[in-house]
């Protein structure tokens, strides 16, 4: 099977005006992330805030361009494509956003809403668009008279079904879904994730799921990126990632996680600290500072991606702290 | 570990490891004479005396020294019973207990003056967003210094040496030069830490943190409640924590009140509540948790919404959305009935069996 979203050395910097007399300082809020995502199937992408999570939907959704490297959407290269490829392109990828109060417009009805990416993007009649909206409707749980509402008169969960149900009319071959159950409560939560793995088995969608909840993440990923200071640290498929971490970052972010049945046998690694500053990154590794196994050559050298496991590490002392 | 889909499942005919004797303010009836708070019927409404209440018949205790965690999904009144406790709700909300105690001070009838000598000083509150929480005008030391002044009378040269003690006491590097940082300056975990150093400026007999790490990543997370447990055994607080997040819960907290819209319906001691819920609500939140669906490609969910203003069953309010359903439920409202290990808001409570009620 062939990929449908394949990432080669993903790089985004921002130039940020300092002050008069400071000049501009460059973020690198994305630094060389590659990977490839088959269809029907889910990357989960975790980390901080500011690890650069954010910037990689940005990238993929076409938002904005990467500074460097090259993306592939359905094996057509993004970087050069024209007008008209670009259109298509965007059609492809869809993304639904963290906050369902404020990702949907308050004045238009529900209705409206789910046949606007068929009105702009296609030239079906207003019948075949209304009646592709209704089946899409009642694939994400909502009723047919919820057609003529408007935003305000739903709940959190409900408005998350109605964002999923736009961002899938089109059919994409990739969903960008940015912390999409973060703003919900447990018990809706559930609903939401449920809803999500229902529309991948029926559309085989292949999936780029944001999260900073690496419970929510193990439950949905088949494989996991974890990103620091705009790096990846580790990637791998979910059951190794979990079951075994080997950077040292994969480590302390599942250890500080609260579980409901807490083992008092594995002591909580604890990190000191917060993420560095992103106009001046430490030297070397990114998380040198915090690492608990920090070593002389860690400040100075920036350790690359490389194979181990199963899995690829970005740590020069990964055999070891593992050993 | 065995699986606690598996737990949650077996505890129904398996009794779990004895529980010693209880005697730990869990019992409605028992009179909470030691306890640090006490609440009892409860009520908060908004919109006239006949309006539905948001907060309904609750009663609580909270002992000197104990964490209580406090859990339900937004709109379940957890914050308003807090709000009401420090004489933050406002006309036009109406709030009536029968007893709404602190430290042996009644804080229903309290009037504004010896309210402000409490409130911020033997009772304190953490927020749950700490960049909203501060005030962005003034520099976090004058904050700091402002709770000392008020509370502690301390003036010039002791209210800042104690404000830098008080921020390095909440680790944060270089206490002396943040003194002078205004709030935009820092992160948000600092922000926290300072509203935490704030809230403990006075030493106070009860800290509620309302959700004081929903904003925080979990790095950053564990850090805050690990500081808020270190400084609550340290100074033998009680904490009254408000959270959506049961995991937290489970790591942090001694008692839990679980609340379903505007009423409590479990009482129970952790680890206890965790292994065996005895409410249902109880068991489909944890079972909605990921944590407990692994390797199923579907969560168990509870079907349904919360109960609004105008859809508010007569019966039970779970009584829509609750598996185990009965026309009995529909039809009439179960009361808070003690048990052994805490208590329950169910007619047919969960995982009781082996105890006679």
């Amino acid at each position: 099977m062939t990929a449908v979203l394949n990432a080669r050395d993903l790089t985004r910097h921002y130039l940020v005006y300092r002050g008069l007399f400071k000049g501009y300082a460059t973020v690198q809020a994305l630094n060389g992330v590659s990977f490839e995502l088959e269809a029907g199937k889910t990357l989960a992408v975790v980390g901080e805030s500011g690890c650069g999570k954010s910037t990689l939907a940005r990238a993929l959704t076409l938002i904005e361009e990467p500074t460097a490297g090259s993306l592939q959407i359905a094996g057509q290269e993004v970087a050069g494509a024209d007008r008209q490829e670009r259109k298509q392109l965007r059609r492809d990828v869809q993304m639904v956003f963290q906050n369902p109060y404020a990702s949907l417009n308050p004045r238009q009805k529900i209705g409206d809403q789910l046949a606007e990416p068929l009105t702009i993007n296609t030239s079906e009649s207003r019948g075949e668009r209304r009646e592709k909206v209704q089946t899409m409707m009642q694939k994400v749980g909502l009723r047919p008279e919820h057609y003529q509402r408007y935003p305000h008169m739903f709940s959190g969960g409900q408005r998350q079904r109605i964002a999923l149900a736009r961002a899938m009319m089109l059919n994409p071959k990739v969903l960008v879904a940015d912390e999409p159950t973060s703003a919900l409560d447990v018990s809706i939560q559930a609903q939401v994730l449920n809803l999500f793995m229902d529309l991948q088995e029926a559309f085989n969608t292949a999936y780029v799921f944001i999260s900073h909840n690496l419970a929510v993440v193990q439950h949905v990923a088949d494989d996991v990126l974890v990103m620091y200071l705009g790096r990846p640290a580790e990637m791998g498929p979910n059951e190794l990632i979990y079951a075994r971490p080997l950077h040292p970052y994969t480590k302390a972010l599942l250890s500080a996680t609260p579980t409901i049945h807490p083992d008092p046998a594995k002591p909580k690694i604890k990190i000191a600290g917060e993420l560095p500053n992103p106009l001046n990154p430490p030297s070397g590794c990114a998380f040198h500072k915090r690492c608990p196994y920090a070593t002389e050559r860690c400040s100075v050298e920036i350790p690359p991606l490389r194979p181990l496991d199963g899995r690829h590490v970005a740590c020069h002392h990964a055999e070891q702290i593992n050993a | 570990m065995n699986s606690p889909v598996a737990v949650l499942a077996h505890s129904h005919r398996a009794p779990p490891a004895p529980v010693p004797a209880v005697h730990d303010g869990t019992d409605a009836r028992q009179e909470p004479a030691m306890s640090l708070l006490s609440i009892k019927n409860l009520s908060v409404r908004f919109g006239g005396r006949d309006a539905v209440p948001v907060v309904d018949g609750l009663d609580l205790t909270v002992n000197a020294g104990e964490v209580l965690a406090i859990v339900g999904e937004s709109g379940s009144g957890k914050s308003v019973t807090m709000m009401a406790l420090m004489g933050l709700v406002e006309a036009p909300g109406i709030v009536t207990a029968d007893r709404l105690e602190f430290d042996g001070t009644d804080m229903l009838t309290l009037k504004g003056r010896q309210r402000r000598h409490i409130v911020g000083k033997d009772l304190a509150m953490i927020f749950q967003d700490p960049m909203t929480a501060l005030n962005p005008s003034f520099t976090i030391g004058y904050q700091i210094e402002e709770v000392l002044r008020q509370h502690l009378g301390l003036r010039g040269r002791a209210a800042r040496q104690r404000a830098q003690q008080l921020l390095e006491r909440v680790e944060i590097p270089g206490a002396a030069s943040r003194l002078d940082a205004y709030p935009h300056q820092l992160s948000g975990g600092m922000s926290q830490r300072v509203a935490i150093a704030m809230a403990i400026a006075a030493e106070p007999k009860l800290l509620i943190a309302d959700e004081p790490t929903t904003a925080l990543d979990v790095t950053i997370q564990a850090q805050i409640m690990d500081l808020l447990l270190d400084l609550q055994r340290d100074q033998g607080m009680g904490l009254v924590l408000i959270t959506h997040d049961l995991a937290v819960v489970a790591e942090t907290a001694n008692r839990v009140c679980v609340m379903y819209a505007g009423e409590a319906v479990e009482l129970g001691q952790v680890p206890r509540l965790f292994n065996a819920p005895t409410h249902p609500y109880t068991e489909a939140l944890l079972k909605a948790i990921p944590e407990h669906s692994q390797g199923a490609r579907r969560l168990s969910t509870l079907p349904g919404i919360v109960p609004g203003r105008y859809d508010r069953p007569q019966g039970c309010l779970l009584s829509p959305r609750c598996p185990y359903v009965t026309d009995h439920c529909r039809a009439q409202r179960p009361t808070l009935d003690p048990h052994p290990f805490g208590a329950v808001r169910c007619f047919y409570p969960l995982n009781l069996t082996e105890v006679t009620r």
